[in-house]
């Protein structure tokens, strides 16, 4: 670890209604027309340096996802940029195209992310033959590769993805990722729609494919303990913003943010020595929506230890200790 | 006293045109008043169904082929559409993974509260609109005026699965079969519903089956934990015993599989392979083809019989530690 290997700068994404004839007409004949926004992600900047894996957790609705898709140049941030290696992630102007193939995506639902119509073995060979990181006439060994490097037969190629069942099918999609020699592998809940068999299988997988490749990683996931397995690092994102970030193992020993604790408290456990039943202690009330975020810190509405301040001053993230950086004004 | 809800072999078929489906193949389960029993397995090991089999919510081409269900000592399997209409919803009600597949999109909240409440009682508005308040707050909901005029789109995922949970409760029911429940909500509302049902389980006295492959969210919530694997209990016994000491090596293995109590970074115990398709299940032991412990006894079924306080179906149960 040394250089970062990918920058988030001050990296926003709104998402905004499309407005409609009707809304233009009484914009023009003076009527306040009310432009709801969704602020995905406000203002995020952070760094991931090589060879580390960076978790990314939240619940629904926090721009985990969001952030994943800027990082991957899928989606353009509506301000600040995503840097990787210093050199932007997507273009500046114009269609905002993507510039790098150096950071491929493996997505939560491979029923989904898998063209049924397509063989595997075109799937994963139409990348690196588009840019010309193999030819046609070695790709079907190149395919075989990618295969077995992932644990399946390379006389697979041929089959289809119906052919698969959802753990194959996952690591076929690692293995089209891989295809394209990535240095960032963005991996957004991909084991979040598995049995815990399976996901067991494919966590290994990755863990090996990370060590033989020395693969740097952003791994979004809901599920804390899948996350505290696999992350150099973590970052708890809630509501479009970064409430905490640092490494894993001192987050799960000791979190600073009140919705980190909050959080940790209210996932279930699998304790398996325990005697007996325990109580649950979840955080109070809902999500807020994220087309009215509360004023000040988002968070201040569930905070038990909410003060005046946190109501109307958003909180910044701020150094708590080497690597530990937390957005709470109460937090020391 | 005779329990909440006692299964004796039940077997639950689907009659494909490629063969039958045993996808529940002989469960036995018993459950008394107030207690919490984990359902738990991964897609395809036959928990659903026997969720399903249980309220006889199974439709063509399935069908309970064997098998009695006993709700507080009366028998439900066999029993007419209309007698089973008249249990069903009052003594022993379901709650779903996806409650808008249960609310009515295109009825306010309150309207079908009380369409259920007069599904088996005749009560006067003034008294369905009474409990159906109750029901709202005693599940956490904090305004459960406005709730009952809200439609089922306007309510969070939380709330719609609490409103739910209010309906399934409307009757006091003896046994609440609930499927998946918390699933498809984040772990801060589904850490907020466990802790409800907690206490309501307390307070009403009603018998939970709560399925889920969470093993997480059994171990604090469930009394009993029944594993199961390819329409059979592999292994049932109270939830403490099991998970600190499982003795069927599919349980040990599902165990072993959650991140979280291994150490970070290193690899996980997994099981090999995949559950095998239900369809011309060879015979003998299931889970035979992905046991390292499995021998030429296994190719024969095992019987589920008692070992160390529980129940397992093994020829080759784990050593206590």
């Amino acid at each position: 670890m040394s250089a970062p290997l990918l920058e988030l700068d001050a990296v926003s994404r709104r998402f905004s209604r499309r407005i409609s004839l009707g809304d233009r007409i009484a914009a023009k004949l003076g009527a306040t027309v009310e432009m709801r926004e969704v602020r995905a992600v406000e203002s995020v900047s952070l760094s991931v340096m090589k060879g580390e894996t960076l978790g990314l957790v939240g619940e629904s609705g926090c721009g985990k996802s969001t952030l994943g898709r800027i990082a991957a140049g899928i989606l353009a941030p509506s301000a600040g940029t995503a840097r990787l290696d210093g050199k932007p992630v997507m273009s500046e102007t114009g269609r905002r195209e993507k510039l790098t193939t150096r950071v491929q995506t493996v997505f939560q639902d491979p029923f989904a992310s898998l063209n049924p119509r397509k063989r595997i073995g075109e799937a994963i060979a139409e990348g690196p033959l588009a840019h010309g990181l193999i030819d046609r006439a070695g790709s079907r060994a190149y395919v075989a590769e990618q295969l077995s490097r992932v644990g399946l037969d390379p006389s697979y190629s041929s089959r289809f993805p119906h052919q698969f069942s959802g753990g194959q099918r996952q690591r076929i999609a690692i293995a089209r990722a891989l295809a394209m020699k990535p240095d960032l592998l963005i991996c957004d809940e991909p084991v979040a729609s598995l049995d815990v068999s399976i996901q067991a299988q494919v966590l290994n997988l990755f863990l090996d494919l990370r060590r033989a490749l020395n693969l740097t990683a952003i791994f979004i996931s809901h599920d804390l303990g899948v996350v505290r397995h696999l992350s150099d690092r973590v970052a708890i994102m809630y509501l479009g913003r970064i409430v905490e970030i640092g490494p894993a193992s001192e987050i799960y020993a000791a979190p600073k943010h009140p919705y980190t604790q909050a959080l940790l408290a209210s996932v279930p456990r699998l304790n398996r020595h325990r005697e007996g039943r325990t109580a649950f202690k979840p955080i109070a009330g809902e999500l807020p929506s994220p087309l009215s975020p509360p004023p000040g810190c988002h968070f201040h509405p569930r905070c038990g230890f909410a003060t005046e301040r946190c109501r109307s001053e958003p909180p910044q993230l701020r150094p708590l200790g080497p690597e530990r950086w937390a957005a709470c004004h109460l937090a020391e | 006293m005779t329990a909440a809800l006692e299964v004796r072999g039940l077997k639950t078929h689907f009659f494909t045109r490629s063969g039958a489906v045993k996808a529940v193949d002989g469960v036995d389960l018993t459950i008394e008043r107030g207690r919490v029993l984990g359902l738990v397995g991964e897609s395809g090991s036959g928990k659903s169904v026997t969720g399903l089999s249980i309220l006889g919510l199974i439709d063509h081409p399935g069908r309970i082929v064997e098998g009695s269900v006993k709700l507080d000592g009366q028998e439900l399997v066999g029993l007419d559409r209309d007698a089973a209409r008249r249990v069903r919803g009052r003594r022993i009600a379901m709650i779903f993974q996806d409650p808008m597949m249960t609310l009515n999109p295109v009825l306010r909240v309150g309207t079908q509260m009380s369409m259920a409440l007069r599904a088996h009682e005749t009560v006067s508005n003034d008294t369905a609109r009474e409990r159906s308040v109750r029901a709202l707050s005693r599940v956490g909901l904090p305004t459960p005026e406005q709730c009952l005029a809200a439609y089922p789109h306007q309510l969070s995922g939380g709330m719609r699965q609490r409103v739910a949970i209010a309906i399934a409760l409307l009757h006091s029911p003896s046994v609440i079969v609930a499927d998946e429940p918390t699933t498809a909500l984040d772990v801060s509302i589904q850490g907020q519903i466990l802790q409800e049902m907690q206490r309501l389980g307390a307070e009403t006295g009603v018998a939970l089956v709560w399925i889920t492959h969470d093993l997480a969210v059994v171990s604090s919530l469930a009394h009993d934990i029944a594993v199961m694997y390819a329409g059979r209990i592999v292994e049932h016994g109270p939830t403490a015993d099991v998970l600190a000491q499982p003795r069927h090596p599919y349980t040990r293995g599902l165990l072993d599989s959650v991140p979280g109590e291994a150490k970070p970074g290193e690899k996980l115990a997994q099981i090999p392979g995949s559950i095998p398709a239900l369809i011309d299940l060879p015979p003998g032991c299931a889970f035979r083809a992905r046991c390292s412990r499995a021998s030429g006894a296994c190719e024969a079924m095992p019987e589920i019989a008692e070992i160390g306080g529980r129940l397992a179906r093994c020829f080759h149960p784990l050593e206590a530690a």
